[in-house]
């Protein structure tokens, strides 16, 4: 088991013939990634050839799906073209949808985004789970990469991992690389994204295969302190939590457009505090959570 | 980007928001001059990207252009919660019935947008909000539809507005609208919006955040409302090498991959920092995932010429770029930079690639460069070394 995606995700990549997407497909399959199609309306019809395999491009979402039975697409496409892209998506009923361009105007974002929770299936949910944008992906070691990750970090283990920051993602698969992960997922750090700590955190709990759950948070906004509040409630695997930013200066954008303190929210200390007020253990660099997890990870 | 008071004014007036005149001056002669183009009553009002800047007596009312003088040369050079004043605007005197409150902007908890509005404006919301909580409507606005016709008529409704005000402060909402959309803007705030003696509603004040993903997308126009005057040298030296840096107040320059990456290093070094002189990072400097010679270069450029900068830590995580790429762009750096580099060099690399990297790193033997095998080690060193 895992979240998300397994070893059955068929997989399409938005932006197949651009140079990320191109890069990424070989490497996502050298991952064990199905991917069984591309998607460009200007190259549909083209066949393109990564690691032995011939993957054709089609001219739409809805297209590639019903060929080939896709449930999980990545976008690959630049930031003035992603709305169009997730839009296109969501309209055709992707089951997940990864977003990893960076620069994504944030109006898009939120447009995407609440398009997608007017798409409901048979059950009443969204259709389409969003992850990003701004993001790395998702890899379940072993089974699927649907991201940018580097795939031989790490293998098959019990830790999960949500996080906004790709590489603090690679740091922490990397000490924990000895245990191995369930399924390692970015969030991304834009101020509107998808699937937030919360959805992954209630994933995990629900996940068999999943033993130990690490939280990577930064600066800006309150999710890591509603992810808090989920936890004290709803998650009695034991949660292992990093915030990066204690030391960042209010006022000051660092890199991640969500990552700003403005006021006293936003404060690392704050999400720190929320965090043992529910019980997760917080560590003050990577090495020290790292360290953290190993005491309360099941034997 | 936040924009000041005139540079929201003049965006106001571009999208048919009414608003009141208004010229800048930097100087007091320019003040006068702009009083008497104006005529009649002025305000006198320091622009500043703080809140206050009344109470710091930042904003005048002049009766006179020479009065519009004197108050010019008291505000301009005032330093308001830190930040110096070197602009003013002139403004037409507004004949002031009624205060009221109107905001739009972006909602992160919640994924959309928020409307507020309050027929109670003029005083900080913030303390309107926690003290009268139920004077401030709160509306939440789908951005898939915006608001229209409809939405603004609620928000209007839900603020308590009588049916004379009502239509009238809906029309100046929807012109609101049309700033927070077509400028791609996460929020657009007025405060006070008035009703005048005749009855006209007009935005008296603004606050303008522009998007700057979305700027860099489709609104090359707003470049030209950075402040550059008050932009650090060496941040508009990074920022011109496309480079995601930020000057802080420290010794050790700090480089890394990542932003998450990035943040984390400081800290880690702070935390060193305290057992080694009280060491501070003098950076958070980005270089993204291509971590190129050229890139490298810049980087160490911009942080060796920050004069506060004892030693500087390189740390590295290969992740796509690999780690044998980024030792070689650390070497080819280091040799563009020549003699300009002078300053010790802890470099901790993990991930894609270590052993090849780590190599060639030894094999270049250069006298600055520190080798370091964990973060937490290349961190402590660096603070050392910045400390000696």
């Amino acid at each position: 088991m895992s979240i998300f995606i397994n070893k059955d995700s068929k997989v399409i990549v938005q932006g197949i013939t651009g140079s990320e997407g191109a890069k990424h497909t070989q490497r996502m399959l050298a991952a064990g990634t199905n991917i069984v199609g591309g998607v460009n309306a200007r190259k549909a019809g083209q066949v393109v050839s990564h690691e032995g395999r011939d993957i054709k491009v089609y001219g739409t979402v809805a297209e590639a799906m019903a060929e080939t039975g896709a449930d999980v697409s990545i976008a690959f496409v630049p930031p003035a073209f992603t709305k169009d892209a997730a839009v296109e998506a969501i309209e055709a009923g992707i089951g997940l949808l990864v977003v990893i361009t960076e620069g994504v105007p944030v109006q898009d974002s939120a447009e995407f985004y609440n398009l997608s929770l007017k798409k409901l299936g048979a059950d009443g949910k969204p259709v389409t789970r969003i992850i990003g944008p701004n993001c790395p992906g998702i890899i379940t070691p072993g089974e699927s990469l649907v991201g940018i990750t580097p795939a031989n970090i790490t293998g098959k283990g019990g830790v999960g991992l949500v996080s906004k920051s790709g590489t603090l993602t690679y740091q922490m698969m990397y000490e924990l690389r000895d245990l191995g992960f369930s399924t390692a997922i970015g969030i991304g750090g834009d101020p509107v994204i998808g699937t937030t700590h919360i959805d992954a955190l209630e994933a995990f709990e629900n996940d068999p295969e999943t033993k130990a759950i690490v939280m990577i948070g930064e600066i800006g906004g309150d999710a890591e302190e509603r992810a808090a509040a989920y936890i004290k409630e709803h998650v009695t695997k034991p949660v292992v939590g990093y915030v990066a930013g204690f030391t960042a200066p209010e006022g000051k954008t660092m890199g991640h457009a969500g990552a700003i303190v403005s006021g006293s929210s936003g404060t690392a200390q704050a999400k720190k505090e929320a965090l043992e007020a529910a019980g997760v253990k917080v560590g003050k660099t990577p090495s020290e959570a790292a360290r953290l997890l190993r005491e309360v990870y099941p034997a | 980007m936040d924009l000041y008071e005139y540079q929201a004014r003049d965006m106001f007036e571009k999208h048919g928001v009414p608003v009141l005149a208004g010229i800048v001056a930097t100087t007091p002669d320019e003040a006068k001059a702009a009083a008497e183009k104006i005529g009649g009553v002025v305000v006198v009002k320091a622009q500043v990207k703080v809140g206050g800047r009344g109470k710091a007596g930042g904003v005048k009312v002049a009766k006179t252009p020479d009065e519009a003088y004197s108050y010019a040369e008291q505000i301009l050079g005032m330093d308001i919660k830190g930040h110096t004043v070197n602009t003013v605007m002139i403004a037409q005197g507004a004949d002031i019935a009624e205060e009221f409150y109107f905001s739009v902007l972006l909602d992160r908890a919640n994924r959309n947008y928020l409307a507020m509005c309050s027929v109670e404006g003029g005083m900080e919301i913030e303390v309107l909000a926690v003290e009268r909580p139920e004077a401030l409507a709160r509306v939440a606005v789908d951005p898939t539809v915006g608001i229209d016709a409809a939405k603004a008529d609620e928000i209007v409704a839900a603020a308590g507005f009588d049916a004379e005000k009502a239509p009238k402060v809906a029309a100046v909402i929807l012109k609101l609208w049309d700033v927070f959309k077509n400028e791609d803007a996460t929020l657009v705030e007025v405060n006070p919006l008035v009703a005048t003696g005749a009855g006209d509603i007009v935005a008296l004040d603004g606050k303008v955040s522009l998007d700057d993903n979305a700027s860099e997308v489709r609104h090359h126009e707003h470049e030209e409302l950075e402040d550059k005057a008050t932009e650090n040298p060496l941040e508009a030296k990074a920022k011109a090498s496309g480079l995601n840096y930020v000057k802080l107040d420290g010794q050790v320059g700090i480089i890394g991959n990542g932003a998450g990456l990035v943040m984390s290093t400081l800290d880690v070094v702070a935390y060193a920092g305290e057992n080694h002189g009280n060491v501070k990072p003098a950076n958070f400097l980005d270089i993204g995932g291509g971590a190129s010679a050229e890139v490298m270069a810049n980087g160490l450029d911009v942080i060796l010429g920050d004069e506060q900068v004892k030693s500087v830590f390189v740390n590295v995580f290969g992740g796509i770029t690999a780690c044998d790429a980024v030792a070689t762009g650390i070497v080819q750096a280091l040799e563009i930079l020549g003699d300009k580099a002078t300053k010790p060099l802890v470099v901790r690399l993990d991930g894609n690639n270590v052993v090849e990297g780590r190599q060639i790193l030894s094999d270049a033997n250069h006298p600055l460069v520190h080798m370091a095998d964990t973060m937490d080690e290349g961190a402590d060193k660096a603070a050392q070394l910045a400390n000696a």
